[in-house]
């Protein structure tokens, strides 16, 4: 057991997902060609002003509730003073003394149980241009900018010193990432800047806390627990050498999996902070508010729990069906048109997942709706397909779009429930299979099993296993007397 | 009477009954240009081709519409002007071109107005005397061996060497209203948020508010009604109605009520600025105004709260000019050293000074001390202004405590920042405030008295301003 106890705490920058920008009428759109997205507001060109976008602080405030955060009524804009080529101005317009939100907590899920993680505060500010660096930062000749990103709306969301383990940091960004998707206010997508993350982690034996260290260069969920399982370990080790961990901040190489320094904090700007005279504070009155509290979606949680509640779902499945909202919804227009909750489950969480993953497509991007869905549960309830033609059939209209009958009809698919049909080959694969039948008459009566998927092989599966188990039990029963 | 001496409502009557083109106007103000802008030098850029081309349109025009139909206008030249070079005043921005018009340029050109320059001034507006230009000083048209106020001197300059009808200029701490005194035409500072400061170069945004410099009252209160208005591309222009600040001019103003600063008067004025004061208080006592004494106890702290919260806002302001995107680069061996190269080749002595003092004055463990506390200051004088309108109306005092100095007379900046003493307390409070010429000192140079009116009162800041025109 590790006696010396980490503490850790998450920034999280998230791009809201916005039309325009925060100050401006460009697009926010990521991925367009370089440098077309851009105006005198967002190149900073002398004399352009900003004028805050509306629906960046809608979304700001959807995301601060549901953080369980405080709306602050009145909350202003500063100036972050920094030279750097990506930022036009000179300064980041960001809040800073009193943010649009602060005080709350998400609470999360480990194999230990539930835990609240507190939120210090979220904040409404604009992103910076991109860089391009011409291979390595260090080596590169010219470094090119997009300025596309620049003034792109960001809420950063601050955590208190208040995670424990790199699985819990792990599951609150997992629950964040979640929630922003489901409340439509970010992509969340990682790879694409979209959701950005930077971590704090110090280790100390009593209550007062370690020395801090920052680790940047985090390009996904998986590179934050492994670069805070490793800051854990090297810095436990060192402290049970009696070495001492300083402050600074420490880059996470993918490659090696370890994080090596980047820079001490004694170095660190002084960002000059002052109000932005630009923008006046920002007002917001209490229906504003209430009118976005009472339009926000169900969450996550909440739909996991309803699920394993009011259609019986198991809680994995609850779980992952909830985990994405285009999940969710399909699910749940689903159950309620056919009335068969569970039966949707399992085909969604067995060959319609299976097939998603393999075509690394999305829920929203197939052709299997209600109308074929409902069909295709007739067409099982009704003994016409077996459980495992079934499988098949799925497979094939996500494939085709063709609809379950039409595949059924077209593949002679039909299950077999002619007793005799069944009968004559029963008594082929018994003919064919003497040492099996010996052995079932000695007593291993297991070997059913064998035979039986011998009559569903030499029928493609389509005889109805119950008669066939059924009719294999009598003639085996007959040759014994 | 030639047509350069005509006011902006005569030549506008004249150009709608054809008594006169509009390329008649800008040939008779090219004329005085040619003539005089060799010692003025009150432009940076002029483009008199374009302007006559602009004339020659509206001259087939068939309905002569716009507030100011077929008027030269010189503009300031830190406003952006689409397609022309905005310099700001600064190397740095030499060969700058705009790609967008200011919301004001706009404005003027929706009203048919002609842009035929734009004028010279202290880089980035800070400076009192035009001498902080990057390019060369202007001249005061009244006396060529004396400064034209800054920083709008260039405007100032061209509206009274009649260059230009009219000008646009930036006022931060008095840069319209000490150069229309210094030059003896009308300065109009209008309350911050009146006049959108979308396109307006900013030197210190909090301060900053455009306004006109013009010949006379009643083309000051024209231009207003040209370039008032809100703007949603500036947050901090005021959502109010649409008002014609023409109406009260010539209205009886008696029962108005004035009052005369205090504190102002503690100061070392001119003698002859004073007894041009008197002369101004018995004008509105014979009209029917009561004259009354009031106290602003801060303000003598407005000066150095000045020179806190302007030098704070515009290091920030300028660090955008750093040769990445834009203006003057000079490459050198790394990030940091092209920063400096450039900075350092493309800024002017007092455009570092400011920006030294503002990163200074912002660095944590002194913001408290200082930009917080200038803060303070700046919310007391609001309070005390506030106060004071409760009781007056208008409130009276020089616009400069001297009249205009010659070219290279001040030394120190120290000296030179006492030349806005009087104006800067207006900016400080967002203030509506104007400058309207009386009289003139033993060398013949002009005097500027100073009207403040309360927050958006610049309907009856005109109308006081009105009666004590001289004729």
């Amino acid at each position: 057991m590790n006696e010396y106890k980490p503490t850790i705490g998450l920034e999280i920058h998230i791009q809201l997902d916005t039309k325009t920008k925060l100050f401006c009428g460009c697009s926010s759109q990521f991925g367009e060609k370089p440098n077309t997205h851009i105006c005198p507001v967002c190149l900073g060109l002398p004399g352009a002003l900003p004028v805050l976008n509306e629906k960046a602080v809608e979304y700001g405030i959807k995301l601060g509730l549901t953080l369980n955060m405080k709306i602050n009524k009145e909350s202003t804009f500063y100036r972050k003073n920094y030279f750097y080529p990506d930022l036009p101005k000179g300064y980041q317009i960001t809040q800073y003394t009193i943010p649009i939100a602060s005080e709350g907590f998400l609470e999360i899920k480990t194999e230990k149980g539930k835990r609240k993680i507190s939120i210090q505060r979220g904040h409404i500010e604009e992103d910076s241009g991109k860089s391009i660096h011409t291979g390595d930062i260090t080596e590169s000749t010219y470094s090119y900018i997009d300025f596309n990103r620049s003034g792109v709306p960001l809420m950063e969301i601050v955590t208190y010193p208040d995670i424990e383990t790199a699985e819990e940091a792990y599951h609150f960004l997992v629950l964040l990432r979640k929630t922003v998707r489901y409340l439509g206010v970010s992509s969340g997508d990682m790879e694409k800047g979209a959701l950005r993350c930077d971590v704090n982690v110090s280790l100390s034996k009593s209550n007062t806390m370690g020395t801090k260290v920052e680790i940047k260069n985090l390009n996904s969920f998986r590179s934050i627990r492994k670069a805070l399982e490793y800051e854990i370990k090297r810095q436990t080790e060192m402290l049970k050498n009696g070495e001492k961990t300083i402050h600074e901040t420490r880059h996470f190489d993918e490659k090696t999996g370890a994080t090596k320094p980047m820079r001490t904090k004694e170095e660190l700007n002084d960002y000059r902070y002052f109000p932005e005279p630009d923008l006046p504070p920002l007002l917001l009155n209490e229906t504003f508010i209430e009118d976005i509290k009472n339009s926000l979606p169900e969450l996550p949680v909440q739909k996991e729990e309803r699920f394993i509640r009011q259609y019986s779902l198991s809680d994995a499945y609850a779980y992952e069906i909830a985990s994405s909202i285009e999940l969710a919804d399909y699910f749940e227009s689903i159950a309620k048109a056919t009335g068969k909750p569970k039966e949707v489950a399992n085909f969604l969480m067995g060959s319609i997942m299976k097939f998603l993953n393999e075509t690394e497509k999305t829920i929203s991007e197939i052709d299997f709706d209600e109308k074929k869905f409902i069909e295709f549960l007739s067409l099982l309830e009704k003994g016409i397909i077996s459980k495992g033609i079934a499988k098949e059939v799925i497979v094939e209209s996500l494939k085709t779009g063709k609809s379950p009958k039409k595949i059924v009809e077209d593949k002679g698919l039909i299950q077999i429930t002619d007793e005799n049909k069944i009968e004559e080959i029963v008594q082929q694969v018994l003919k064919e299979n003497p040492e099996a039948v010996s052995r079932y008459l000695a007593g291993k009566t297991q070997v059913l099993g064998f035979l039986a998927g011998q009559v569903m092989k030499k029928t493609k599966g389509k005889a109805n296993p119950q008669i066939a188990n059924k009719l294999l039990t009598e003639a085996l029963n007959k040759i014994k007397q | 009477m030639t047509i350069t001496d005509l006011p902006i409502s005569s030549l506008i009557n004249k150009l709608r009954n054809k008594e006169i083109t509009a390329r008649e106007v800008i040939e008779n103000y090219a004329k005085n240009i040619y003539e005089k802008e060799e010692n003025i030098k009150a432009f940076i850029s002029l483009d008199i081709e374009k302007a006559l081309k602009r004339a020659e349109e509206l001259d087939k025009m068939d309905e002569k519409k716009g507030l100011l139909f077929g008027v030269p206008v010189a503009i300031k030249d830190n406003m952006n002007v689409k397609n022309c070079e905005t310099t700001a005043g600064s190397k740095i921005l030499k060969r700058y071109i705009s790609p967008y018009n200011a919301t004001v340029v706009k404005k003027l050109k929706e009203e048919n107005a002609i842009i035929i320059g734009k004028t010279n001034m202290d880089e980035f507006a800070m400076g009192s005397s035009n001498e902080n230009s990057s390019f060369f000083p202007t001249h005061n048209p009244v006396n060529y061996d004396y400064v034209p106020g800054g920083s709008s001197g260039g405007s100032a300059a061209a509206v009274k060497g009649e260059e230009a009808l009219a000008a646009l200029g930036s006022d931060t701490g008095g840069s319209v209203r000490e150069p229309a005194a210094f030059c003896g035409i009308v300065g109009l500072k209008p309350t911050y948020g009146l006049v959108s400061r979308y396109g307006l170069i900013a030197f210190s945004s909090s301060l900053d508010q455009i306004g006109p410099l013009t010949k006379n009252v009643k083309d000051s209160a024209i231009m207003l009604n040209a370039i008032a208005g809100f703007d949603p591309h500036d947050e901090t222009s005021v959502n109010i109605k649409k008002e014609d600040y023409t109406e009260l001019l010539g209205k009886e103003i008696k029962g108005k009520k004035i009052g005369i600063i205090k504190e102002v008067m503690e100061f070392n004025i001119q003698e002859e600025i004073k007894e041009e004061l008197n002369k101004t208080i018995s004008t509105l006592v014979k009209l029917g105004a009561t004259i009354m004494e009031i106290s602003i106890a801060h303000l003598k702290y407005a000066l150095p709260a000045y020179y806190i919260v302007a030098p704070s806002e515009a290091s920030s302001n300028l660090s955008r000019f750093d040769g990445v995107r834009y203006g003057l680069t000079l490459q050198g061996e790394n990030l940091t050293s092209t920063y400096e190269l450039t900075r350092t080749e493309g800024f002017g002595e007092e455009v570092k000074r400011r920006i030294l003092i503002g990163t200074f004055a912002l660095s944590a463990g002194y913001y408290d001390a200082y930009y917080l506390k200038a803060s303070k200051v700046r919310k007391m004088l609001a309070n005390e202004f506030e106060k004071a309108f409760e009781t007056v109306d208008t409130l009276l005092l020089p616009t400069t405590a001297t009249t205009a100095f010659k070219l290279g007379e001040k030394k120190s900046p120290l000296e030179m920042y006492m030349s806005d003493i009087f104006t800067i307390p207006v900016n400080l409070a967002g203030l509506p405030a104007i400058s309207v010429p009386h009289g003139s000192d033993k060398n013949g140079l002009p005097i500027g008295i100073q009207l403040i009116g309360s927050w958006f009162k610049e309907k009856e800041l005109l109308q006081i301003a009105y009666a004590v025109e001289p004729g």
